[in-house]
């Protein structure tokens, strides 16, 4: 069971080159947006024609430009649920699952899968409510159970948490990541929220500007982002150009410091990332003088910024985040790196 | 009392806004889908009727159906004469009314959510079904103004249509071609009485509208 992406497209100026391989479970495809996320998993759905290229499916050819095959949405068996969940306002909960069942013909095995459907995400008594009178987790429920009961064998999640309220996110996550564990085939789920796809998905692989950057395991690439624009969808404030030293150290040139490393570090590397919580006055090593700059709190945290003693003028202040309660008396005059934090990133 | 042109009016309306309703909503939808020259072009083209005096639309249309011209000619050999008959008056006032059913609609289908449409399909529903069950139902407030307009035009056509079909009694007269004979025949009270009934089908047709889109406003806060 696998989904083989390799696809190119050109929108105007911007151009869209994916290569992805994509296993059982939930595969993150992390971006910021205008990436081309959305525009690869509408490439998936048949929605969008990609110029060339080829998309394979649990070893069903669902496009391929070389032997001019191109299957209509109706026929790749492809669930996609939308960012506003495109739910038919005109039709109630029960109408809207019922066209995920236009398939089966048995009206009476279509009334048990909708029963059953019902049960399973939770919205018995609800059947003859519209859209506008769901709230936002019941018209997420009501748009998977639409897809679910149409027998997908591959599932497309588009920003599936970017409409609903804060507080709802949490247990609407679990609740989906519960529900994916169960769904047996592959998840692509779209996201720009680096902690949606750590909570969500096996697999991560990053993209930006149309390129495909890397794909890995998810804990793998929050531990070693690898490039630049990885290590800054996964959340690292901090990255700044940098040159090997020698094998287990970094030179930083715009902070005026030299890093050790755990890693070795090898040619080509051009920055490093620390992470902004990374930074503690306790570590005793990549130790140097710092210079409080400002500071702003959040509800359980403080975030502060500090210059190198060392550093240039026109680099820009250092990100140090830390908890409320281990706010030192006084701002540190040395913080330091372990240097097993010191994310080293190639080109 | 001959009450010949409220009959032959509301049957050309009738019929000609039925002709409007599909080829409106046909050329909107797929003039969406058109590269962005050529929908260009034919956009101009398609509302160009309704810029034009209707005199300009009627003389293109003796233009092409005349008796004498090649498609007139044509459709003469099968005993169709679009020239100073009732139903040439169905294609003057479709041609007059056509583009207030294609803008609307098209301004309908163009505020569309397409992910409904999309996800209609990878639901693997035909795109037939998702047009009529799910387009069509969405833009229907759009669609029903379009109808309304179209109707209403088609009712209310005096230039293409005298141009076309002229004012023959009780074969080609409607209510607003009556309604320039009798007064130019100094029979104003027949004019005036024809003016009334002009009013009166407006005014239905208005607070018809009205009333729908009431009730449809309660449809959907409820």
């Amino acid at each position: 069971m696998s989904l083989h992406v390799d696809i190119r497209k050109r929108l105007g100026s911007f151009r869209l080159d994916v290569n992805l391989t994509a296993d059982n479970g939930v595969t993150g495809l992390l971006g910021a947006s205008g990436c081309g996320k959305s525009m690869t998993l509408k490439c998936i759905a048949g929605i969008e024609k990609p110029d060339e290229g080829r998309i394979e499916l649990d070893g069903t050819v669902l496009f391929d430009s070389a032997a001019h095959i191109n299957l209509p949405p109706q026929k790749r068996r492809v669930g996609y649920l939308f960012q506003n969940y495109a739910l038919f306002p005109n039709m109630t909960v029960r109408q809207n699952i019922l066209c995920g069942l236009n398939r089966e013909k048995d009206r009476a095995a279509k009334e048990t899968r909708l029963r059953e459907m019902l049960r399973l995400m939770q919205l018995e008594g609800l059947e003859n409510h519209r859209p506008a009178q769901l709230s936002g987790g019941q018209q997420q429920r009501t748009a998977l159970a639409r897809i679910l009961v149409s027998d997908p064998r591959l599932l497309l999640l588009d920003e599936p948490f970017s409409a609903l309220d804060g507080h709802l996110r949490d247990s609407l996550k679990i609740e989906l990541r519960d529900l994916l564990t169960r769904f047996g085939h592959e998840v692509l789920m779209v996201t720009h929220d680096r902690s949606e796809a750590y909570n969500m998905s096996r697999m991560i692989a990053v993209m930006d500007r149309g390129r495909l950057l890397c794909v890995k395991p998810t804990k793998e690439l929050f531990a070693d982002p690898g490039s630049v624009q990885a290590a800054i969808l996964t959340g690292c404030k901090n990255t700044i150009p940098a040159r090997r030293a020698d094998a287990r150290r970094v030179e930083i040139p715009d902070w005026g410091v030299t890093f050790e490393t755990k890693q070795e570090v090898r040619e080509g590397l051009c920055a490093v990332g620390i992470r902004a919580h990374y930074f503690s006055p306790d570590a005793r090593q990549n130790r140097f003088p710092v210079r409080f700059v400002e500071e702003m709190e959040e509800p359980f945290e403080f975030i502060l910024r500090f210059r190198y003693a060392g550093q240039k003028e026109d680099s820009p202040p250092i990100w140090w985040r830390l908890p409320k309660d281990k706010r030192p008396q006084s701002f540190p005059a040395e913080l330091g790196v372990a240097p097993a934090n010191v994310l080293l990133l190639y080109e | 009392m001959d009450w010949y042109p409220l009959f032959n009016s509301l049957r050309i309306a009738a019929i000609s806004c039925v002709l409007v309703f599909f080829t409106g909503i046909f050329f909107a939808y797929y003039a969406a889908k058109l590269p962005r020259t050529v929908k260009g072009i034919l956009d101009v083209i398609l509302t160009l009727p309704m810029v034009l005096p209707p005199t300009v639309c009627g003389y293109f249309l003796l233009l092409i159906f005349g008796v004498k011209r090649p498609l007139g000619m044509f459709l003469l050999r099968f005993g169709v004469k679009l020239v100073m008959t009732w139903y040439g008056g169905v294609l003057a006032a479709a041609v007059v009314a056509f583009p207030l059913m294609y803008r609307t609609a098209r301004g309908a289908f163009e505020s569309f959510d397409r992910n409904l449409a999309y996800a209609g399909q990878t639901l693997g529903l035909s795109n037939a079904w998702i047009f009529w069950r799910v387009r069509m139902p969405a833009c229907r407030q759009g669609i029903l103004a379009g109808t309304v307009l179209a109707f209403a035009r088609a009712l209310g056509e005096y230039g293409a249509t005298s141009m076309l079909i002229g004012y023959t009694p009780g074969r080609t007269a409607t209510i607003s071609t009556t309604v320039y004979q009798l007064w130019r025949t100094n029979d104003e009270k027949g004019a005036f009485f024809w003016v009334m009934v002009n009013l009166a089908i407006s005014t239905v047709v208005l607070l018809t509208v009205n009333m729908l889109e009431a009730r449809q406003k309660k449809a959907v806060k409820a």
